[in-house]
């Protein structure tokens, strides 16, 4: 009834745009056919590779199975989410991933934005060096938290050496990834050294898609620069900039990769994010019960605050 | 009214100011790029300067890294060299001269061919799947519209650590396991996130008059897609496949977890170049430079495209 | 017609030849041989050759770095995979395997065939070959014997200059240490000196986060203070034993030398990095397993005359040091489970016993070990010798990941992160291994 119901709406919807002398010139396959021909494949494919898994996890953070010994799952209710709510040491992770989600964000906007202005005063060579600074992004995060252990280090590294010389400090005095203190802030740096160029790329598309002759109109009132960038440029940028930072806060809220090879969740576990704890509990503790428990409780956290994220956006696209 | 000499038009930036920008993007650039200048040199020192204490800018170069990366090697003492035959090939020789003996080459060829084929191939069904879907939500009223694209972005956002165990399972049940098809389509899934939701901004900005127009002359629905549409739409195309191009080549996670060694591509091997026990860094690098260079050449090709995507929009009515 | 009749003729003599050719193809024969990939694992390659030559069959190697070894091979054999036949797998893989028929037990096939497990020195049949643990049940062959050892600059401990500051503050020579108070004396020796240009440090450790390394050096100092696992006598009780004030005593020790003596940044550092450090000069005495003394000794750069070997340092409460090594084991999933026992007959020959350790590998024959030939043979051969006669060695149980990822969060925490006491990490590690225990229906206290 429902899928009847569905295909008389695109149906009509169609119909309500297609004008009348065009309607009935129609041939070939129905619009009602391309669409469902067009966005059935994706559908299906979405359902298969993440719905499914998607349930299955659900199932799962029910029980206590471990997926290493034979025996089956056996249900344990609530259990595993009682036990990661009550965790404090987990709780100190989602604090640490907080940290590296919100700095790495904020560097990323101030910095991808303020590239992409730069870029679009249209300077003598600019879209060959545009192309040099998207480089960072094109590298796996895995192999970049892996060399970066090599320009970290502060005998035979170049990142000690280089502040050395700027800063007088001798190489040896500190160490990136081994303090407690600036780990946190090494995995920031990396991090935002990878994406910016992302977020600068996204920032140049809306830049450049604001028509010249707003600007005319905004010169003819005689606003000045800094009032053009506050009314006219910042608000146009801003769909596109939010969307930017939508995918980089998901992403990094789940990364994985760079940070396990650059710090393994160290010292201690002043880096270990969420991801990390989950990577253990789920393909080293083989605590699958559990490891699915808390992957539906970040998958929640990010679904939800994506929820309201997308509902402003849409309404700053509207403006 | 006394003369006020007029604004400098904003979108006409003064010299001084285009000349700072540049200074300043320039510097930006540079600073950005020496890590990569540092590990692409490494890939040319030999092990010793490669960890030498304090790090050596200057050195002689040499290919011991990209030796090292496509062989097995193993250390044999002096008199067992002497009794082998002498070297045929310049690699050969390199390897004696550090004591080594060639013992057969690694598997790193493979793994190369298996990113280029699970890598371009995610990224060619992903574009076109996302096309598809992207023009679907752009053009037809569908219902729940809002509430499917948000369940598109929502695929994005399961850590991949954690969809890995049912699928790891699943994939074992359907023999895909290890198998380059099964890492084709997942990737592919997790790409036709991004690409539908690019696509359809990309597409949305294709005024609906000229496929009508086309449909007015007669044009099937699909013909005026394929003749109307995706024209104007491949500069969006081309970023888009740039973007899941990226992520296909670079994974890293599922790839570790859903391989053991048929399908096991270069991000999870690379990191793990292991010489004489320890981390083989002049390999690591030269495995990192050699792994990059297909990426990059892909992108400055498509670079006008990109930007031109880019400047898309500016284009309005 | 005759087109159809040539079609039909091409078509039969193609599935033929594709018939012989499979034919030959199931003739020739191989094995697949899994490990990790290190320099012994090289000297298997060459070793291999052997067993082709006399057998016919191909032996494939599939090694897999330290980093992954575990997660990739254990993630295999939980699936059942056929895709190794032979694996050298971690001594404390033995629990797991046994427990789920991970591989074929062997006691059968060693009756037949005489191979006695008497052959083998103790420590290695205990550690890799039997579950449970002193009862005669095994599931490998002893294949590769390791331990934790330490090595030194001999050239350096030459030096007239620095024997005599050494003599002067110290009142003895400048020696390898025989316990670990002279090993934090002399490694505060060489901290911050200048040798042959460059600042030096005193020793390095391990300090790796990720998967075992902090563990497998802080036990070296943590046994010979007074920490064990378990009461001897009461199975899984842990309180007092594991977090006596002898244990955190130890902890404390391994914390010391942290401190005042690694050499900056190496703080999530294994095997390579000890490696690194060591040849590049900047320490002094390095720990790390004796599988990489024999490469260490061929260096061109501190090999030969430059470098000294000595076993791990005594304490107050014992004379230990951490097993290393690995097992020979067949397979249960494998589709070629006879050649592979085949390879463990031609593997425990004397013989070719004699070969591994000279290619490079370690064997655990004694007739191997305790000859005379043997402790001549290397710098470091009369070490080994001793170490692999006091070693001690973690948890083997099924679930030991839990056990060590615990107690790499715990000893990580304190070490390097300056988390609480030494004390409170071991009192917090109870906790964990108890919560641990109780998951795998033990009765932990």
């Amino acid at each position: 009834m429902t899928v009847t119901n569905n295909a008389r709406g695109i149906a009509d919807g169609v119909a309500l745009r297609t004008p009348a002398a065009v309607a009935g010139r129609v041939r070939g396959l129905s619009d009602r056919a391309v669409a469902w021909l067009f966005i059935l494949p994706t559908m299906l494919l979405l359902l298969a590779i993440n719905i499914f898994p998607l349930i299955w996890a659900i199932r799962l953070s029910f029980t206590g199975l471990m997926a290493n010994l034979p025996t089956p799952a056996h249900f344990v209710g609530l259990d595993n989410y009682v036990d990661i709510l009550t965790d404090e040491d987990l709780w100190a992770n989602f604090q640490i991933t907080a940290h590296f989600v919100f700095w790495t964000i904020a560097l990323q906007i101030l910095i991808g934005l303020g590239l992409a202005l730069l870029i679009n005063q249209k300077f003598r060579g600019h879209s060959f060096w545009t192309t040099v600074i998207l480089l960072p992004m094109m590298l796996s995060p895995a192999v970049v938290g892996n060399f970066w252990t090599l320009l970290f280090q502060p005998q035979i590294g170049p990142f000690n050496y280089l502040v050395g010389f700027f800063t007088g400090a001798a190489p040896s005095s500190f160490t990136m990834i081994g303090s407690v203190a600036l780990a946190p802030w090494t995995i920031v740096l990396v991090n935002t050294w990878m994406w910016t160029p992302y977020v600068m790329l996204i920032c140049l598309a809306g830049l450049r898609s604001i028509p010249d002759y707003i600007y005319e109109a905004a010169e003819v009132d005689r606003a000045s620069p800094l009032r053009q960038f506050w009314s006219i440029t910042l608000p146009m940028v801003l769909p596109f900039l939010m969307l930017a930072v939508l995918f980089q806060a998901i992403q990094a809220f789940v990364m994985f990769d760079l940070v396990n090879l650059l710090t393994s969740g160290g010292p201690g576990s002043t880096t270990e994010l969420v991801s990390i704890t989950l990577k253990r509990a789920a393909f080293e503790k083989w605590e699958t019960g559990y490891a699915s428990a808390l992957a539906v409780i970040l998958f929640v956290t990010i679904f939800g605050a994506a929820n309201i994220y997308v509902k402003a956006l849409n309404r700053v696209k509207q403006q | 009214m006394t003369a006020v000499p007029s604004p400098r038009p904003f979108s006409e930036p003064s010299p001084l100011a285009r000349w700072l920008a540049g200074a300043v993007v320039i510097l930006y650039a540079i600073v950005t790029i020496l890590p990569l200048v540092w590990i692409g040199a490494t890939a040319f020192k030999s092990q010793e300067d490669a960890v030498a204490y304090p790090p050596k800018v200057f050195f002689t170069p040499t290919l011991e890294g990209f030796v090292d990366l496509f062989t097995v090697q193993t250390r044999q003492p002096h008199d067992f060299i002497a009794k082998m035959p002498p070297p045929q090939t310049w690699y050969e020789k390199i390897t004696r001269s550090r004591d080594m003996v060639i013992a057969g080459p690694s598997r790193v060829v493979e793994r190369f061919l298996n990113s280029l084929i699970i890598g371009f191939g995610s990224m060619i069904l992903a574009t076109f799947l996302g096309t598809l879907a992207a023009y679907g939500f752009s053009r037809f009223r569908v219902p729940m519209a809002d509430d499917l694209l948000f369940f598109i972005l929502s695929t994005r956002m399961m850590p991949p650590i954690a969809v890995a165990v049912p699928i790891y399972i699943m994939y074992r049940w359907l023999g895909l396991y290890d198998t380059k098809i099964g890492m084709i389509l997942l990737y592919t899934a997790v790409n036709l996130s991004l690409a539908v939701w690019l696509l359809k901004g990309f597409i949305d900005e294709i005024p609906r008059e000229y496929e009508e127009a086309a449909l007015v002359d007669g044009y099937t629905r699909l013909q005026a897609f394929r003749k109307v549409v995706l024209p104007q739409a491949v500069t969006g195309i081309a970023a888009t496949a740039i973007f899941c191009l990226i992520f296909s080549w670079n994974e890293y996670a599922f790839n570790l977890l859903l391989t053991s060694s048929d399908a096991q591509t270069m991000p999870p091997f690379i990191p793990f170049i292991i010489g004489e026990g320890g981390q083989n860094w002049p390999a690591v690098a030269a495995g990192t430079t050699l792994f990059l260079l297909p990426i990059v050449i892909f992108t400055v090709a498509l670079r006008k495209h990109l930007l031109r995507g880019i400047t898309f929009g500016a284009v309005r009515k | 017609m005759t087109k159809a009749l040539a079609l039909i003729g091409l078509v039969a003599a193609g599935l033929s030849a594709a018939a012989t050719v499979d034919k030959a193809q199931a003739q020739a024969k191989s094995l697949t041989m899994c490990w990790a990939a290190w320099d012994p694992a090289n000297a298997l390659v060459e070793l291999d050759k052997d067993f082709t030559k006399l057998s016919g069959i191909e032996m494939k190697h599939e090694f897999v770095p330290w980093t992954s070894y575990a997660d990739h091979f254990i993630n295999l054999l939980n699936s059942r995979s056929s895709e190794c036949d032979l694996i050298i797998g971690d001594s404390q893989w033995i629990g797991g395997a046994a427990e789920n028929k991970w591989y074929v037990k062997l006691n059968d096939f060693f009756d037949k065939n005489k191979i006695s497990m008497d052959t083998f020195l103790p420590a290695t049949v205990v550690g890799y070959a039997e579950w449970p643990k002193n009862t005669p049940n095994y599931w490998g062959l002893p294949a590769m014997a390791d331990a934790v050892g330490w090595t030194y600059r001999k050239d350096w401990f030459a030096k007239p200059e620095l024997r005599a500051e050494f003599k002067a503050k110290y009142n003895r020579e400048l020696e390898p240490p025989k316990t670990w108070d002279e090993l934090i004396e002399i490694s505060k020796f060489f901290t911050g000196k200048e040798i042959d240009g460059k600042k030096v440090y005193g020793s390095y450790i391990f300090t790796e986060r990720g998967s075992e390394g902090i563990t497998m050096g802080a036990t070296n100092a943590m046994y010979n203070y007074g920490f064990d696992y378990m009461d001897p006598k009461q199975p899984y009780h842990m309180e007092g034993i594991v977090n006596a004030p002898g244990a955190a005593k130890g902890l404390d020790v391994y914390k010391e030398l942290f401190k005042c003596c690694q050499p900056p940044g190496l703080t999530n550092a294994y095997m390579s990095e000890g490696l690194d450090a060591f040849k590049s000069g900047q320490v002094a005495m390095q720990m790390n397993w004796y599988a990489f003394f024999p490469g260490l000794a061929k260096d061109p750069n501190v090999g030969g005359d430059k470098i000294g070997f000595f076993k791990n340092p005594a304490g107050p409460a014992g004379d230990f040091t951490q097993l290393g090594g690995q097992g020979l084991s067949v397979v249960a999933a494998s589709k070629n489970v006879d050649d592979a026992l085949l390879y463990i007959k031609w593997f425990a020959q004397p013989e070719v016993q004699q070969k591994w350790t000279d290619l490079g590998g370690a064997s655990a024959s004694k007739a191997v070990l305790l000859s005379d030939a043997y402790k001549n043979s290397a710098a470091y051969a009369p070490s080994f010798v001793e170490s692999m006669g006091m070693v001690k060695d973690f948890w083997a149980e099924p679930l030991y990941v839990p056990l060590l990822l615990d107690m790499q969060n715990r000893v990580h925490d304190y070490v390097v992160a300056d988390k609480g006491t030494s004390q409170k990490a071991l009192d917090e590690l109870v906790r964990d291994w108890v919560k641990v225990f109780k998951q795998e229906g033990k009765n932990p206290s």
